[in-house]
């Protein structure tokens, strides 16, 4: 989960940006009574903000309409290139949400996303609230953490499917040593689902971890040694002050978590392809597969897919700013 | 505490370390292995027999590739900053009428799958011919970064002291003289923390490379690495060796820029 962090941290008034529940936030009244005329200075912050302007429609909303397009004809190779596509409505989702993938797919995106998360964001709060603690080479050391989550995914992907193979791998091999016998990680649609989520646990740690220990530095060293002075051990300080004090930025990570799992091809598409079967096919590897993992593309399917993919992230999304303004309230 | 304490966690914690970081020790150890000891059993835990042939393959095969995303990441770097940074100016200084819903608009764009972003660009792409260009990733490759960057920008600019930009004014300089000679400098750091992940996200990505440009002269080594794993499953030394090249920037990067590695994570993802 190498992705975007979602900027969320604008400061003063902007951080308030339309809110899940209103949509369009209210003028001030101050505001409304120019709101007529465009005067010098707007016509100048225009001309800086123009060229984001025509990117965003070039490049965000023309592909998007693109891609509904796409979902509601049924092209085939041929109708891409002539461009005369059958208009058919809703059938593709009818066929989508009628699939035998479907289910599959669904169960194992919520898998992958929730224990992926669940032990992301458990392993990077043990690492944060370890490394809070000033010993020599910590510094240096969280430092090395934040490898795995620059390296290209493709990279970690192809270095865990060789540790992860049946035969020569590493871990069979260490799994041996203990008495257990040889497990196909990645060929047996028993476990591949499991292996792929091992791999993105292991990519995400890092990202949870620098998140919440920035939001550790921001608890007053005052309140622990005040809990000390109390008499509170280690683990009474973690759920009584860390723990309750961290949540808001949990919260957060949490949700950023959810948003980057959910959009994960790249991990499962080179340690499985999404197979055997569909065993660890996600919403989003199926819509990748349809399009360009096969020989024979089904773009309006895919396109379809995809949809139902931004649907999901929109309205975790949707949740994620509501918690945001709900914190900038509170 | 005492030093003694102090020394047993950093014990532990170079213990965690390893471990993380096993499994980058596993490529840099496959990758020196000699391709008859790959098929050990059970696998040599250190490269016996040190040979350089897998960096050798990857080098001799897989040059133009790395040369590629190099532009693909330097393109990606000068779009993202060149539209990113105005933006973020206007935004944040110049109260641009409907910022809000600007920003709003930003933070959807980046819950968009890139999967879904592929299969729009690829639906223009085909008609435009840009498929298999590298100006073509370039574009695409930009779309994960810019929403960041704007966003990045407006909260760094908003916390610029006004008066400097009030004395900029009074001394005659227009918006864009402002904007050239005071606020972008300052502005260094957000620029390069900007430039940072722009380069590390276009360098690393392989859905867009897999999709408009597997067919392309100009491969990234994304898809590089990618092929190879395809067509030559005998010599994972190669693959790996390939792999730890194109950790390479990474690497680096992260050792010249480690706060600004934090400080973007930490100011693109929490309150202030």
């Amino acid at each position: 989960m190498t992705s975007t962090p979602i900027a969320l941290g604008q400061r003063g008034e902007s951080g308030r940006a339309a809110g899940a529940g209103s949509p369009v936030p209210a003028a001030p009244p101050r505001r409304r009574a120019r709101r007529r005329t465009m005067s010098a200075s707007q016509w100048t912050a225009l001309g800086f903000a123009a060229p984001l302007l025509v990117y965003l429609v070039l490049f965000y909303a023309y592909p998007l309409w693109r891609n509904i397009d796409l979902s509601v004809h049924d092209y085939t190779i041929r109708a891409f290139v002539q461009g005369d596509p059958e208009f058919v409505g809703i059938q593709n989702y009818v066929e989508l949400f009628t699939s035998s993938t479907f289910g599959t797919a669904l169960a194992n995106t919520l898998f992958f996303v929730f224990v992926s998360i669940i032990f992301q964001f458990s392993l990077g709060l043990a690492l944060a609230v370890f490394f809070r603690a000033n010993f020599p080479l910590s510094n240096l050391l969280r430092a090395l953490f934040l490898v795995p989550w620059l390296l290209p995914l493709i990279v970690s992907a192809s270095t865990w499917s060789w540790m992860l193979n049946s035969d020569h791998g590493i871990v069979n091999s260490v799994l041996q040593s203990f008495g257990i016998g040889q497990i196909n990680w990645l060929t047996s649609p028993d476990t591949s689902l499991l292996a792929v989520t091992i791999a993105n646990i292991w990519l995400g740690i890092p990202f949870n971890l620098v998140i919440l220990y920035s939001g550790l530095q921001n608890i007053p060293g005052e309140v622990y040694e005040a809990a000390s002075l109390d008499g509170a051990g280690p683990w009474r300080q973690f759920w009584s002050i860390t723990f309750p004090l961290l949540k808001p930025v949990s919260a957060i990570t949490l949700l950023l978590g959810l948003i980057y799992t959910l959009k994960v091809v790249d991990v499962i598409w080179v340690m499985t392809t999404g197979g055997p079967g569909t065993s660890s096919t996600t919403l989003a590897v199926w819509s990748y597969r349809e399009a360009f993992g096969t020989g024979q593309p089904s773009f309006s399917l895919a396109a379809a897919v995809g949809n139902v993919l931004i649907v999901i992230a929109l309205v975790f999304g949707f949740l994620h700013l509501r918690l945001q303004r709900g914190q900038e309230n509170s | 505490m005492t030093t003694q304490r102090r020394w047993w966690k950093t014990a532990l914690g170079v213990l965690f370390t390893v471990v993380m970081l096993f499994p980058v020790y596993w490529m840099i150890n496959v990758s020196l292995t000699e391709t008859r000891n790959l098929r050990a059993d059970p696998p040599h835990w250190y490269p016996r027999d040190l040979t350089l042939d897998g960096y050798t393959a990857a080098l001799s095969q897989q040059l133009p590739a790395l040369a590629t995303s190099l532009v693909i990441g330097l393109g990606c770097v000068v779009l993202t900053v060149l539209i990113a940074a105005p933006a973020g100016y206007s935004i944040a200084l110049l109260n641009l009428r409907g910022r809000r819903s600007l920003n709003f608009l930003l933070l959807v764009a980046q819950m968009i799958p890139a999967v879904v972003m592929a299969m729009g660009f690829y639906a223009v792409y085909v008609r435009l011919g840009l498929l298999n260009t590298v100006g073509g990733l370039i574009v695409a490759n930009s779309t994960i970064a810019v929403p960041f960057g704007v966003l990045l920008y407006t909260a760094f600019m908003s916390g610029l002291p006004r008066e400097i930009l009030q004395a900029a004014r009074v001394d005659g300089a227009s918006a864009w003289r402002s904007f050239i000679s005071v606020v972008l400098p300052m502005s260094r750091n957000s620029t390069l923390t900007v430039a940072l992940f722009a380069f590390l996200w276009a360098w690393s990505d392989f859905i867009f490379a897999s999709t408009l440009n597997r067919n392309g002269n100009f491969i990234p080594i994304t898809l590089g690495i990618y092929n190879y794993i395809g067509n030559n499953t005998t010599q994972w030394n190669a693959i790996m060796a390939t792999a730890a090249i194109a950790s390479v920037p990474a690497a680096v990067l992260l050792v010249m820029a480690q706060r600004y590695v934090a400080a973007g994570v930490t100011a693109g993802a929490v309150k202030d």
